[in-house]
């Protein structure tokens, strides 16, 4: 009897006891808890595709010649000016002076030499090797970097902004995965698997310092957690909060600021083109009739995203506003199920990966067509099986995913592409766009390529993904927008 | 006496059954109908329960989820009882020998398994669903009901009217189904009331993670689930399904202890 | 009794081989690729085949398989495909976390259990044993995530007297790791107390109707003496099993918990490696689990055998 008294006793006092350490944690503020909720598999941008290593790398541990801004913008980094040769052909990069690795080496242009030499290999396992595909030759001429292409390319500045083309030491390149060494502002200090991995504050860095010592990156996949853990001051900010559903709880809350901005992530309905019927565009535009945009973006999003009629994002100059081409009008939809031969309608496949835009959205597409005649099976994926079964093996009718990759109208004009849509006029079309240096021509040609995909009804074009970030109040610097994936952590600081 | 479990329990499960029965033909509303401007309604005299986040009518929800528990425990203790019961029998029958020793190893290493963590990888590898979760839980069920059965035809094996069954000729199958196993069936019913609300709660764990019946088959742990992140707001989200789990679970764990008192006067000691 | 441990030893490394065999087996006919999950989207079939060559991915099942079992002797788990470091360090770190919130779960069980079983039988057929009867029956119904649900809205959100999850390392400091691992305990505790409770006063109420403690009434001690010396004692065996079990179950049935209060223990790990298929790591950790299973359920037929010599003959 006398452990019941003990217990009870004690107990109580533990718990306060355990209150009053976790109160008096509140220092100065110089760090900050940055919630995420994919952990990267390891920390090489430049070796895998996984778009959260870029949320913990990029600009923050590792630069590249050029760099995004906030706002899409391609902005000078290890490269602070360059020339462009005559001819379009050549590229002459001259680099930023007294840069240092973080393990003390000299920056130089042997290091971008090697490092997109590295990415070209044939045994490389860098996820964007096409990148570089255009890159004949680079050079080291008098400490300048001269990258010789295979022919004119107006996307080369680019493409050397992306994650996968940072510049890495060629004495660290094999244990990057594990250990990251780069130049930029923030060093890497430790990684918890499962955890969080902690950056602190590089004092050798070349350019301007950041105004914080360290940065905890602290994962977090389930929504509900994410939430919790904002609510009770676990984290500072959650840069791509996956539960829009609360978002209002964060506006009325003082403590919170929510982020709101736009990324690069067009939520399409794809469709396999080559799977009857659904080769058939009459069938694909009924299925564009059946969807009501607003219910997903309501029910699914909790109003944040903005409708789309093509794949292009509505926040980019050359954006043409297609949406009255699939307007929600179902008796137009069975209209056309009834002349493609279909009256009584059709069953697929509805395989959805683990994002809520793609679960919530499923069901309620599901319903909608439904509503039409058209029965899907839903499949719920993890993204190892939708990698497998419907990106690699195209073995599916429909699925819903958010591309991310900025202005990748391209993939259209990929035949073997997961949706498998081939269409010769865009495929030329898209040869020229990638030829042409001239910026007004290049906004019609791709004007005229969303009018194509659009009138082809390739996909269901759904929404562009939000970027609803939420951030405690006196947290600033936080990008709003997403135009690539990252957590650019180089202009935050917290202010008084 | 202790049938006071027993009717209390009774009650409970037969309203649960007949929500999953009378699902079959009528719901007040169509659960697969999505209406979002309906979404988050209270409870008032159109939805008796209120709406949940996707504009769908909660006891509709709660009744044809009723079917999907009900359903995978069934068939997964079914399964178990097909499976188990004759690998006991059999067991009990060969005592001492190599079957018996197979047969008890085996069950023994099934039980090493940690049951909830293979179910879950299942469903995960092969893919979720209804299907793969009663094959899951299934597969946990026989080794349960394997060693009850052994230990029971044990101590009737040795009971005087199998002695002379024996001794007319009678070989051990027909021993085995003609007086083991209507001896070991009272035993048996109150083990699958155990085993059918352990299955609920297994079947709401798996559908919990997204690995039991798929949408738009509305299943108690996936309702759950989708309420988590909205807990703060609409509460009852949360709570409605929560008590449909643990009055489903009281009912038969209360019908299994009255069953086992009512039926088996010999174990009716003081409990 | 040599003979007797010598024959469950032998039981012992059987079940080991078999199991480790099936979980190889069943894993490798999984479907999915790791190094596709790895590149994702953009990559390239070369870039992929190269991936899979070093992961070591294109040798024979036949060969992977007695590397890996090699391996398990030598403690050498294998290599994490997606984090590429070894499992045996993953597997160390994540165990403090799950062992401690294993044994704190089955200690605070325990701590409930104990007294409510030995309460119940005191009184039996009163009031008090209805009262304790009743809860637990309640409280085996209630499905333990389900649970934490509402204990990280009341005590999290509303009262914030906790965190809502996650784990802050040991590092932080003894009372701050186990706050975290308050709630989750609780919600593990509570199905498992229940059970503990009306196992610990069925196997006491056996005891006290035994032979020997009419004896021991008839003998002249009082019932509350009989109680202590005789019963409690006793009526432990059985006990001692079902908590050697759950502890199993906790330590491996935490999967749902870890994942509700995103802890990052054995289970979440598990939950994890699956999604991704780093196969190697839910191999290793299902061995691993089941080993630990294995051995306290030998551990304990051992101790058995050992109290009641009964029990060393043919089972």
């Amino acid at each position: 009897m006398q452990t019941i008294k003990l217990s009870r006793s004690l107990f109580p006092a533990l718990m306060l006891a355990a209150g009053m350490v976790a109160g008096a944690a509140q220092a100065a503020k110089m760090d900050v808890t940055i919630g995420m909720q994919l952990e990267p598999p390891n920390l090489d941008p430049t070796g895998g595709a996984a778009a959260a290593i870029d949320e913990v790398v990029y600009a923050n541990i590792f630069e590249g010649l050029t760099r995004f801004g906030s706002d899409g913008a391609v902005l000078p980094a290890l490269a602070n000016s360059w020339e462009i040769g005559d001819d379009g052909m050549t590229y002459t990069f001259t680099l930023q002076e007294g840069v240092k690795f973080h393990d003390g080496s000299e920056f130089s242009a042997d290091d971008v030499k090697f490092s997109i030499e590295r990415a070209m290999a044939e045994d490389s396992t860098n996820a964007q090797k096409q990148l570089f595909a255009n890159i004949d030759s680079v050079e080291n001429v008098n400490g300048a970097a001269v990258v010789t292409l295979k022919a004119a390319d107006g996307n080369l500045l680019f493409n050397l902004a992306w994650g996968d083309a940072v510049i890495v030491d060629e004495k660290t390149a094999e244990t990057l995965a594990t250990a990251p060494v780069g130049t930029g502002p923030f060093k890497f200090k430790n990684w918890v698997q499962g955890d969080q991995i902690v950056i602190e504050k590089n004092p050798d860095y070349w350019g301007e310092p950041v105004k914080l010592d360290t940065a905890t990156f602290k994962f977090i996949s389930e929504p509900t957690a994410a939430f919790a853990a904002m609510m009770a001051g676990d984290l500072d900010a959650f840069p791509n909060f996956p539960a829009p559903e609360n978002l209002a709880q964060f506006e009325a809350d003082p403590r919170f600021a929510v982020v709101l901005g736009s990324t690069e992530g067009e939520t399409i309905l794809s469709t396999n083109n080559q799977q009857p019927p659904l080769d058939n565009v009459k069938v694909r535009q009924a299925i564009a009739h059946a969807i009501d945009r607003t219910a997903i973006i309501d029910g699914a999003m909790y109003g944040y995203g903005t409708p789309i009629g093509t794949h292009f994002a509505p926040h980019n100059p050359a954006y043409v506003d297609l949406t009255a081409k699939s307007e929600y009008d179902p008796e137009k939809s069975r209209a056309l199920l009834k002349e493609a031969g279909l009256e009584d309608g059709f069953s697929t496949t509805l395989k959805l990966p683990p994002p809520a835009y793609a679960r919530r959205g499923g069901e309620i597409i599901a319903a909608q067509l439904r509503a039409v005649g058209i029965e899907v099976e839903i499949s719920n994926l993890e993204w190892a099986q939708w990698l497998e079964q419907v990106f690699k093996g195209k073995d599916f009718g429909l699925t819903i995913v958010s591309h991310t990759e900025p202005m990748d109208i391209g993939i259209y004009a990929k035949p073997d592409y997961y949706f498998q849509y081939d269409n010769a006029d865009l495929q030329a079309l898209m040869a020229s766009f990638a030829e042409e240096t001239d910026s007004e021509q290049r906004t019609s040609m791709l004007q005229q390529a969303q009018s194509i995909i659009s009138d082809d009804y390739v996909n269901g074009y759904l929404f562009q993904l939000a970027k609803t970030g939420v951030a405690s109040a006196k947290l600033k610097g936080l990008w709003e927008n997403s135009p690539t994936q990252a957590n650019d952590l180089t202009g935050v600081f917290w202010e008084e | 006496m202790k049938l006071r479990s027993l009717v209390p329990g009774a009650v409970l499960v037969l309203l649960f059954f007949s929500a999953a029965l009378i699902s079959y033909v009528w719901t007040p509303f169509d659960v697969t109908l999505i209406d979002i401007k309906s979404r988050f309604q209270s409870p008032d005299t159109t939805h008796w329960l209120g709406t949940d986040h996707f504009g769908r009518d909660l006891l509709s929800m709660l009744m044809v989820g009723a079917r999907t528990s009900i359903f995978v425990a069934i068939v997964a203790v079914g399964i178990g009882m097909l499976v188990g019961v004759p690998l006991g029998l059999a067991a009990a029958a060969n005592s001492g020998n190599l079957l018996d020793e197979a047969i008890m190893r085996t069950n023994d290493m099934v039980f090493a398994f940690p049951a909830l963590l293979i179910a879950i990888l299942i469903t995960a590898s092969y893919g979720p669903g209804a299907l793969n979760a009663i094959i899951a839980i299934g597969i946990f069920n026989i080794p349960v009901f394997a060693r009850l059965s052994r230990a029971a035809a044990l101590s009737i094996w040795k009971r005087d009217f199998v002695l002379a069954a024996r001794a007319a000729g009678k070989n051990a199958v027909r021993i085995s189904f003609e007086h083991i196993l209507p001896n070991i069936t009272n035993l048996l019913i109150v083990q699958g009331t155990i085993q059918f609300s352990l299955g609920i709660l297994a079947e709401a764990g798996l559908s919990f993670v997204g690995l039991g019946a798929q949408p738009p088959i509305p299943s108690w742990g996936r309702m759950l689930a989708d309420s988590q992140t909205l807990i703060m707001l609409e509460p009852q989200l949360a709570l409605i399904p929560g008590l449909a789990i643990v009055l489903t679970v009281l009912g038969l764990n209360l019908l299994g202890d009255g069953l086992r008192d009512w039926l088996d006067p010999r174990l009716r000691r003081e409990r | 009794m040599l003979h007797y441990i010598f024959k469950r030893t032998l039981i012992l490394l059987a079940t080991l081989i078999v199991a480790s065999l099936v979980v190889f087996v069943s894993l490798e006919i999984v479907p999915g690729d790791p190094a596709s999950y790895m590149l994702g989207l953009n990559a390239q079939e070369d870039t992929i085949a190269a991936l899979r060559a070093e992961l070591g991915l294109d040798k024979s099942k036949v060969a992977r398989y007695f590397s890996w079992v090699g391996g398990l002797f030598t403690g050498d788990f294998g290599t994490s495909y997606t984090y590429r470091t070894p499992v045996a360090d993953m597997v160390r770190d994540r165990m403090w976390v799950s062992l401690p919130l294993a044994i704190y779960a089955l200690a605070l069980s325990t701590l409930i259990a104990f007294p409510a079983g030995v309460y119940a039988a005191s009184r039996r057929g009163g009031a008090g044993d209805t009262t304790v009867m009743g809860l637990t029956q309640l409280g085996v119904a209630v499905p333990n995530f389900w649970f934490a649900m509402l204990l990280v809205l009341l005590f999290a959100i509303k009262l914030r007297w906790f965190s809502a999850g996650g784990f802050p390392g040991w590092d932080a400091g003894f009372f701050q790791a186990m706050k975290s691992l308050t709630l989750p305990a609780i919600a593990l505790a509570l199905p498992q107390a229940s059970i503990l409770t009306r196992v610990m006063r069925s196997s006491l109420l056996d005891v006290l109707n035994e032979d020997f403690m009419r004896t021991a009434r008839a003998k002249g001690l009082s019932r509350r003496q009989a109680l202590w010396k005789h019963a409690l004692r006793n009526a432990m065996i059985p006990v001692l099993t079902i908590m050697g079990l759950q502890f199993s179950f906790l330590l491996a049935g935490a999967i749902i918990i870890e994942n509700v209060f995103y802890l990052p223990g054995l289970g979440r790990l598990i939950f994890q490696s699956i999604a991704s298929r780093d196969l190697i790591v839910v191999e290793s950790v299902v061995m691993l689990l089941v080993l630990a299973v294995v051995l306290v359920t030998f551990v304990v037929d051992l101790a058995y055998a050992w109290v009641d010599p009964r029990l060393r003959g043919t089972r």
